[in-house]
């Protein structure tokens, strides 16, 4: 089991229960897709698998155990197998591609080859691999903030392949990348997660793309878990019900609305 | 609708203002003494002696070695400073204080550095440097080591203070990220932190390089070496040409001083 989560709430400090009383079980290798409104509580949940928030109530177990009840560095290497894709990546804006990529190892690596790293890249080569993979490898040298928004995510993602988590976590990973690109970066996330057998949850705005790319799908409406089936068992009125805030309109990546009378979202999850 | 931040700012205007107003009262000050006509006359007479400068070249040999002086004990000072203040800035960041977002239970163990770190900061940069000087120069005799404890000892702890605000007020989302991806503090420090505070931390450095040359030479005067040494002979001897040219070397010290800033911001920008 990777993560379960058991009558977990989370009230943020300013009062805000953003995770009310959610009950879900994740197994190895499974990749599921959480979508919903904005303000849904999609966030908070992933930040709670990260291990980032701490639950106000409730049993999390993630990896194996309960993070909380860890010592210090058992939850370290507990959180250096989990990989977290922002949505806008925390990455300063002065460091170069190159390093930023390779910060995704800081976890698992000695901290003197974290500082000599700084000095001269230890691993060009893996660096330039995950980049290529996102189809920026020639961006490998450059200054972060001379990256597009889309580039900039795509460096994100390529940063927590170059960590080869247990778990990866993404938080509407290509909210900012051109809808072909987007295709791309879930399409290559997910071949990670069967190549290696690791679990995958990815919050995304574009429906379309949950659908389409993964077999399990979970809506969350004001920090409830609303359903959670495979993409073929999802009728356009349940996503309807669950974008009904956001004046029933569900999003895509072209951000057309779907016209909903019309059933025209592709649904083929792909094989594992 | 009223702007609920109305009154809260206007209450904090009217304190502000409060505070201030007795400042002058106890000071005595008055711009009006400035324009007194005697006072006015024996100023005159004391600038008047400034000219014309002192340009002969024993003087000007003299005053090249006691400039380089000044500059070393400024330079060595500082780096004694920053020696000093980068561990401390670290021990003090709370951004840094894996506590904050890891188990709840060893919370402690940051504290009992942390709460002692910035008091040892506070202590050095409350006593100035000018005291420390005087211990020194008991200390090690009259020369530019002194200044250059002095100075070390003082500018640590304000560098420190400053670096761990430069290091807290910046973007510390890529540090705590970082740490929640199961990196090491100083590794996290160097990726996160670093390259998100460096410009800021460069120019506030060389800002204090252009105090610290200031500073030695205020602590020449009592005895600690380089141009103040100098200023201070001059002064005695009532030779306010003297005097002048040093102060006009002041000026281009710190004139390189802000070329210097400038041209490090733009490397590191």
């Amino acid at each position: 089991m990777s993560l379960s989560l058991e009558q977990v709430i989370f009230v943020h400090p300013n009062g805000t229960r953003a995770v009310n009383g959610v009950n879900l079980n994740i197994g190895a290798g499974e990749r599921v897709a959480v979508i919903g409104p904005s303000g849904a509580g999609k966030t908070t949940l992933l930040r709670l698998f990260a291990t980032a928030l701490r639950p106000t109530s409730g049993a999390l177990n993630v990896l194996g155990g309960d993070p909380w009840r860890l010592d210090r560095g058992a939850l370290r290497r507990t959180r250096s197998r989990i990989g977290m894709v922002h949505q806008a990546p925390p990455i300063p804006a002065r460091q170069r591609v190159v390093t930023a990529v390779l910060a995704g190892r800081l976890g698992r690596w000695p901290l003197w080859k974290g500082l000599a790293s700084l000095i001269y890249p230890v691993d060009i080569a893996g660096a330039r691999e995950m980049l290529a993979r996102m189809q920026i490898a020639d961006k490998l040298f450059e200054r972060c903030d001379r990256l597009s928004g889309g580039q900039l995510q795509r460096v994100g993602v390529a940063r927590v392949l170059y960590q080869r988590p247990d778990l990866i976590l993404t938080d509407e990973p290509v909210s900012a990348v051109d809808p072909a690109l987007s295709d791309h970066v879930i399409g290559e996330l997910n071949r990670e997660a069967i190549a290696r057998g690791v679990t995958l949850i990815a919050s995304l705005h574009a429906v379309d793309l949950a659908l389409h790319w993964f077999p399990r799908i979970i809506g969350v409406k004001a920090g409830e878990i609303v359903f959670d089936l495979p993409p073929v068992r999802i009728t356009d009125d349940m996503l309807r019900d669950l974008y009904a805030s956001e004046l029933a309109v569900v999003p895509t990546q072209a951000n057309e609305p779907l016209s909903m009378p019309a059933p025209g979202i592709r649904r083929k999850p792909l094989c594992s | 609708m009223r702007d609920p931040a109305a009154l809260p700012r206007l209450a904090l205007t009217a304190v502000i203002v409060l505070l201030l107003w007795p400042g002058f009262k106890l000071t005595e000050f008055d711009p009006g003494v400035l324009f007194d006509p005697r006072n006015r006359e024996v100023m005159g007479k004391f600038l008047g002696t400034f000219f014309p400068l002192a340009l002969s070249a024993d003087f000007l040999r003299l005053l090249l070695k006691s400039t380089l002086e000044t500059l070393a004990i400024a330079t060595a000072g500082m780096t004694i400073a920053m020696t000093m203040a980068f561990p401390f800035s670290l021990m003090v960041t709370r951004s840094l204080s894996v506590s904050r977002i890891g188990p709840g239970n060893d919370a402690w163990s940051g504290r009992w550095l942390r709460v002692p770190a910035r008091f040892a900061l506070m202590f050095f940069r409350s006593i100035p440097e000018i005291v420390w000087a005087l211990v020194f120069v008991r200390a090690v005799g009259l020369g530019p080591a002194a200044g250059v404890l002095a100075i070390g000892i003082t500018y640590g702890g304000m560098l420190g203070k400053v670096y761990s605000e430069i290091f807290e007020s910046g973007d510390t989302r890529p540090t705590v990220t970082l740490l929640e991806s199961g990196s090491g503090r100083l590794a996290a420090f160097a990726y996160g932190m670093l390259p998100v505070a460096l410009p800021e931390l460069v120019s506030y450095t060389v800002y204090r390089w252009e105090c610290a040359v200031r500073a030695s030479v205020i602590m020449g005067v009592v005895g600690a070496g380089g141009l103040g040494q100098q200023m201070e002979l001059s002064m005695r001897m009532l030779s306010g040409g003297e005097v002048s040219t040093i102060l006009i070397v002041f000026l281009l010290l710190v004139m390189l001083a802000d070329t210097v800033s400038a041209l490090l911001r733009k490397v590191t920008a």
